[in-house]
């Protein structure tokens, strides 16, 4: 019993990793440009097939390192020829582009790679159980927490300690007076929206060697990752990532004892958040 | 009595007279009166939602839920308690209401963006509930073994089970109701108090207007028609599945109040009668229609945001 329960809350705490690199890409855009992008899944099933096709050519550590680069690219491309018009308008046109783009993503992976789920190899030496007692503890999935760390570690560092990321976060208390200070928020806005679609693109590689690779992989991860953002605390990335974890492994653990609600008790937990605590987890008080 | 409002009044009637005579002009133009209950139903949904998307503006993007409730509740009233349209619509409609009296309070405060996202994932709790409860809902393959009932009316029998003529106008009839108390209610104080937090929050918080209460009646009543049109949606299917529930179909009611023109009482209804073609005649030509409404999307949003009637609007008044 006690295997099953470990297994499930470090099964529960990989998922949630995903949940959080997802929900840390989409609360970067939505605290910089008030955008919710739900074309995020669709970034991150596209890092995973271009990471797929890449795979014979240049292996899997140079598909870890390139794929997550070429979807940031083309969310770079999205934002300066679609996503950049709405800006300043009513939130509800950039829910609705971004929905729309969630379809044409989806329905384009499906079409260019076929509805079935695809196979994708990770290193053997990785997939090999580290000990008997702990069959689950493959290298594979140590190694996705590993790399997850690293690029949480890695964007805080960005945030905290360069030129862009201090103008981000300034960006996301006041852009005007950014602005006036003579940032080029256009740019600022930019970049900041490939860091979000690169941690996605980065997401959808780890994923598919855990999930297998299917089109509708990105509409599987993104309504969690909305809710990690909302019991975490709006405008909070430190609280984005803990409610990631946390509802990874609450659903881990549910598995355990009430299989059939899986899913439904990170609603739960999301409901229990804002009736005690409304403004999340981690949440500034007053902000929203 | 202005020109203007001449013209409203003819509007209103024309629009009536095509909605009353549809099952006698719409077979002529090539469609079928299921596509013209469709419409109708989800002209409905859209609507409801812009009660409080056009009137109150508030960002709901999670408006399936209520749908798909009263979706379910109608088709499980008939399958498992009482083999009565009537009360199964009865039923259907106030479970829908009450879960988001419920949920109401919860999101009230929050407003824009993330107003919607937690409305959108609050959605997907019953969207779960029905794809897992295999035993109850039928799970992803939808509740099935139901069907409407013929209506008993006291006096007189509807045959609204195989007369498909008959449900339209029985649909036409909830349609005309709910609509009336839209308009009614909109007409009255509370619905321009709603017009007022709409245009300037905080100046209506300032003058001592309950804001909050406010806005969770208009999410009530706005969610408790969504639901009545998702019974209405069970019965023209017979059949209810999850994805009523999902949060796509949210996304379809926003884009339909959107193209008709969020600022007009009738815009949704003509969303909804454009999307409803457009998708019947896109998902019968291509495989890959979700791409063609996905660009849809994107075009209504960069070239036409007043949609269709605040297009009009816009050239007649300049």
């Amino acid at each position: 019993m006690t295997q099953v329960v470990l297994f499930n809350i470090f099964n529960g705490l990989i998922v949630g990793a995903f949940y959080a690199l997802m929900a840390l890409g989409l609360s970067l855009i939505l605290n910089l440009s008030g955008v919710i992008n739900f074309a995020h899944g669709g970034f991150l099933a596209i890092g995973g097939y271009l990471a797929y096709m890449l795979l014979p050519y240049i292996g899997f550590w140079g598909a870890l390192v390139v794929s997550p680069l070429l979807t940031a690219v083309l969310g770079l491309i999205v934002e300066r020829l679609l996503i950049r018009r709405v800006y300043g308008r009513d939130p509800l046109y950039s829910l609705l582009l971004t929905f729309g783009l969630a379809f044409i993503f989806e329905d384009g992976t499906r079409f260019i790679w076929g509805a079935q789920s695809l196979p994708f190899q990770v290193p053997s030496w990785l997939v090999t159980p580290l000990s008997p007692d702990y069959f689950f503890l493959t290298g594979y999935r140590l190694f996705m927490v590993l790399v997850v760390a690293v690029a949480v570690i890695g964007l805080f560092l960005i945030l905290g300690r360069t030129r862009l990321g201090m103008r981000i976060r300034a960006g996301t208390l006041d852009l005007e007076t950014v602005s006036v200070l003579g940032v080029n928020v256009r740019i600022l806005r930019n970049l900041n929206f490939g860091l979000g679609v690169y941690l996605a693109g980065l997401a959808g590689v780890l994923a598919v060697g855990q999930l297998g690779l299917q089109p509708t992989i990105g509409s599987s991860l993104i309504m969690p990752s909305f809710v990690a953002i909302i019991v975490g605390g709006l405008g909070s990335l430190p609280g984005t990532l803990l409610g990631g974890l946390l509802i990874g492994v609450a659903s881990g653990v549910t598995t355990v004892f009430f299989p059939s609600a899986t899913e439904a008790v990170m609603y739960v937990m999301m409901a229990a958040v804002l009736l005690v605590r409304p403004r999340g987890l981690l949440g500034e008080e007053g902000r929203f | 009595m202005n020109g203007l409002d001449v013209n409203k009044q003819a509007a209103n009637v024309v629009v009536w007279l095509l909605l009353l005579a549809m099952p006698y002009w719409l077979p002529a133009v090539g469609g079928y009166i299921e596509l013209g209950s469709r419409v109708i139903v989800l002209g409905l949904a859209a609507m409801a939602l812009n009660f409080l998307l056009g009137y109150t503006g508030v960002l709901s993007f999670g408006h399936a839920a209520y749908f798909g409730l009263g979706a379910y509740g109608v088709g499980m009233m008939i399958r498992y308690v009482a083999p009565s349209t009537g009360l199964g619509i009865l039923v259907g409609t106030l479970t829908g209401t009450i879960a988001a009296a419920i949920i109401g309070p919860m999101i009230i405060r929050l407003r824009g963006v993330y107003f919607a996202m937690v409305t959108i994932a609050f959605g997907q709790v019953f969207y779960f509930i029905a794809f897992r409860w295999n035993s109850v809902t039928g799970g992803d393959d939808g509740l099935t073994g139901w069907t409407r009932k013929a209506l008993h009316l006291g006096f007189a029998t509807v045959d609204i089970q195989s007369n498909p003529n008959a449900f339209y106008y029985l649909v036409l009839v909830l349609f005309a109701l709910a609509l009336g108390v839209m308009a009614w209610l909109l007409r009255s104080p509370f619905g321009r108090t709603l017009i007022a937090i709409r245009e300037n929050e905080r100046r209506a918080r300032f003058l001592g207007i309950p804001v909050d209460q406010h806005i969770w009646l208009s999410w009530v009543i706005s969610c408790g028609l969504v639901s009545l049109a998702g019974t209405l949606y069970a019965l023209l299917n017979n059949f209810v599945d999850p994805r009523a529930l999902y949060w796509t179909q949210s996304g379809d009611f926003v884009i339909m109040a959107v193209l008709g023109g969020m600022r007009s009482f009738w815009g949704p209804l003509i969303g909804a009668a454009i999307y409803v073609v457009l998708q019947d005649y896109l998902s019968s030509q291509t495989a890959n229609w979700m791409s063609f409404i996905g660009l849809f999307f994107v075009l209504v949003v960069l070239f036409f945001p007043r949609g269709v009637l605040g297009f009009i609007r816009r050239k007649v008044t300049s």
